[in-house]
């Protein structure tokens, strides 16, 4: 009898647990741990991918650094829990994790009905083709009969179905479940090509076994803007999650970097500087933080453009032109809101 | 039923709940409610049901309202949804444009149930050889047997698909230079292409003679039973059979080329600019998961096979020789008889684990199930709770089936007892 009692108190207290996490707000519960949970890609390049050591690195990786950053003044108070494309929305419906950060595709749908929202696109992106060289193919649309690995669960896996349909092209779809399997398939000569977010095919090919056998073809088949999600119902994190971003791009144009962001919060009389550090106005508390948690941003993680060329840009293997995820005075479509 | 009087006197008794004379006669002293051990059993029970149905009602109560708060769509509407993804081996039509995610289900429900059939039937044949060749006498079959059984059922399945699609992939040609026998069947790494038989539309003899061959082997056999049962001579079922199914309908078909119309026509292959199109396919996929299910099943199956075969006395195996019995009908008409008895039952787990461990599709990519049900449908719909519950329910369902059909079965073979 005890034991039946031990069990119904178990499942009563694990049940209404359950309820009780959400209703705290995720800033507060986050502090309360004391370690942020992201949700990071298990291995992709330039975007999350753990070395050796275990360090993560990647342009996904470090937004959730930089929200740490914001909220510790510690980049280390990250836990990174990798999901397959397959897993991810699960993950952060439950509450496994507090931010999907993981290049997830902002989708109507996924806002809709997923119960979840996108507060920003930290990276703009579209999908693309890699086929082997010695098929001798230059464009997407030579690829009638061919067969297409593709990872499943994904915006790409529906895209492709409709780029083939609407230039009324055969094809054979694999589908696997992790991005890993996928490229392996496509690498062993199972399918013709392998078809991913563009940024996501120089990362992988990076694996191939022998990279410069393969070539991107030139079309874009689809808009994919990659951003991080989190819960829908509690606007405070949605709000630091896109002020973090904006802080990000309003620093890299107000020309505040790692290196002089001291420098800027001793010296500078420009009001937008002065604004975004922290030192005038109380923009940071506002939000739920301290008045300098766009300084500890961009003093522990750095702006948008060293973030972006340090771990997909010209810093790194990937070599990808900021193109449309310049700034828009720069012609592109990074646009950060004023902080005032 | 009534009691004898002259046994029992409690009948006749006033009750007397609480004070029992000393001298109360023999039978069940009368005890509170409280401390009959009949009623506190039924009381837990009742009691335990009343908890497992109160946890299970607040935990669905609990998640539809978490559901709710979260924002998060439910309910069963997104199988009428239009599928948008393509899947690339179907057993029933499938286009992305057209499909729902209801039809994505049936498709990788039907995935699932042609793997399970065809792998239970290779498992049930390889297993048997495999299982009465450990029992021979002659020691290089007996040993090869030992060395399959041991490795194979000691390494984890997942591996071993991984190592039968992995070395399928590895080890043969790309589509352009695909090893060829003659111009009509290809193997490479997309699989193996054989041409695909077409029934011309007005041959309908032909799977007619099918059928009646079939049955007329039937109504044979049991001709060939009451026969043997009334006279003990034995007929010849398996000639007169093969003589029916396959010669009947070679007939219809010598008679159907005669009079000018060609029954079947053949869909060869053709080299296209990728992949060969036309003909059919075996997917590697496919080919991987079902040889490594059967080689996996196969090697329980033959120790349950053994086991069973072991369990028959000695002295039937010797009553049958001294009756003049060749070994081959001692094993098959003595000793397999009687074996099945202790051989359906665990046969029966090795069905279900078969089935279950299909699901293992995921990891090569064959679009069983669990791989387009619970892989893509879930994600793009994002309604777990619904895909999660009725792919369970469909497990649940194929394994209840199936252990019922065995049970059918093994009531046939069970040992009849007087």
């Amino acid at each position: 009898m005890k034991t039946i009692v031990a069990a119904l108190a178990f499942g009563l207290g694990a049940t209404l647990l359950a309820g009780a996490a959400q209703a705290q707000g995720t800033l507060n519960s986050i502090k309360q741990k004391g370690y942020l949970s992201c949700g990071s890609n298990p291995g992709l390049a330039g975007f999350g991918v753990p070395d050796a050591q275990g360090r993560w690195t990647g342009l996904d990786v470090d937004f959730c650094r930089a929200l740490a950053a914001a909220i510790f003044n510690d980049v280390t108070k990250v836990r990174f829990i990798p999901l397959s494309a397959k897993d991810r929305f699960t993950a952060l419906q439950s509450g496994e994790v507090d931010i999907l950060s993981r290049n997830t595709t902002w989708s109507m749908s996924r806002d809709t009905t997923l119960g979840l929202d996108f507060p920003a696109v930290n990276f703009y992106d579209g999908q693309g083709f890699m086929v082997k060289k010695k098929l001798g193919v230059t464009s997407a649309k030579q690829l009638d009969g061919a067969s297409v690995c593709t990872q499943q669960g994904t915006t790409t896996e529906l895209n492709l179905a409709d780029y083939f349909r609407a230039n009324k092209l055969k094809y054979e779809v694999v589908a696997f479940a992790s991005a890993d399997e996928t490229f392996k398939a496509y690498d062993s000569g199972r399918c013709d090509a392998f078809t991913t977010d563009a940024s996501g095919l120089y990362a992988e090919r990076l694996r191939a076994s022998a990279p410069d056998d393969n070539i991107v073809l030139p079309e874009i088949i689809s808009k994919e803007p990659l951003g991080p999600a989190v819960r829908q119902g509690d606007a405070q994190w949605a709000d630091i999650v896109r002020w973090t971003h904006y802080a990000m791009l309003n620093a890299e144009e107000a020309g505040i970097t790692q290196a002089n962001v001291d420098q800027m919060v001793k010296s500078s009389d420009n009001p937008d500087v002065k604004r975004i550090l922290g030192t005038e106005g109380k923009y940071g508390a506002d939000l739920g933080l301290t008045n300098d948690w766009a300084y500890r941003i961009i003093k522990l993680v750095g702006n948008y453009a060293e973030v972006f060329e340090r771990n997909v840009g010209q810093g790194s293997p990937l070599k990808i032109q900021r193109g449309v995820n310049a700034l828009w005075s720069k012609g592109g479509l990074q646009y950060g809101p004023p902080i005032r | 039923m009534p009691r004898a009087p002259s046994l029992h006197h409690r009948r006749e008794q006033p009750p007397l709940p609480t004070q029992l004379p000393a001298d109360a006669p023999s039978g069940p002293p009368r005890v509170s409610p409280l401390y009959d051990p009949r009623i506190r059993g039924a009381a837990y029970q009742i009691l335990l049901l009343l908890a497992v149905g109160v946890v299970a009602w607040i935990a669905i109560g609990n998640a539809a309202e978490n559901l709710r708060n979260a924002r998060v769509a439910s309910g069963f509407g997104f199988l009428g949804n239009t599928a948008g993804f393509d899947v690339n081996q179907t057993v029933i039509p499938f286009a992305a444009a057209t499909s729902t995610y209801g039809t994505a289900f049936l498709v990788g429900l039907t995935n699932t149930l042609m793997v399970a059939v065809i792998g239970i039937v290779l498992a049930t044949i390889l297993g048997f050889t495999v299982g009465v060749a450990r029992l021979s006498p002659n020691w290089i079959v007996r040993t090869l047997a030992t060395v399959y059984v041991e490795v194979l059922r000691n390494i984890p399945l997942l591996l071993q698909l991984l190592f039968w699609y992995v070395a399928v992939l590895a080890s043969l040609p790309a589509a352009r230079d695909s090893y060829a026998l003659g111009t009509s069947v290809f193997l490479n790494q997309r699989g193996l292409y054989l041409p695909k038989p077409l029934l011309a539309a007005d041959a309908w003899a032909l799977p007619l003679a099918l059928v009646i061959g079939i049955v007329g082997t039937l109504a044979f056999r049991a001709h060939a039973r009451r026969e043997q049962a009334r006279t003990g001579r034995r007929l010849p079922v398996l000639a007169v059979g093969l003589a029916l199914i396959l010669g009947l309908p070679l007939l219809a078909y010598g008679v159907l080329a005669l009079i000018g119309i060609a029954p079947v026509a053949l869909d060869f292959p053709v080299k296209g600019t990728f992949n060969l199109r036309g003909g059919m396919q075996l997917y590697p996929e496919f080919v991987a998961l079902v040889v490594g299910l059967t080689v996996y099943t196969a090697a329980f199956i033959a120790e349950v096979v053994r086991a069973g075969i072991q369990a028959v006395n000695k002295g039937q195996t010797e009553a049958a020789r001294a009756l003049g019995l060749q070994p081959g009908p001692t094993m098959r008409l003595v000793v397999i008889p009687q074996a099945m008895r202790v051989i359906v039952p665990p046969l029966t787990s090795q069905y279900l684990n078969l089935t279950k461990n299909s699901s293992l599709a995921v990891a090569i990519g064959y679009p069983d199930l669990v791989q387009v049900f619970m892989g893509t449908v879930l994600n793009q719909t994002g309604q777990a709770v619904e895909v999660v519950a009725i792919t369970m329910a469909v497990y649940l369902t194929i394994s209840l089936v199936t252990a019922f059909a065995m049970n059918l079965y093994n009531r046939r073979v069970a040992l009849i007892e007087r």
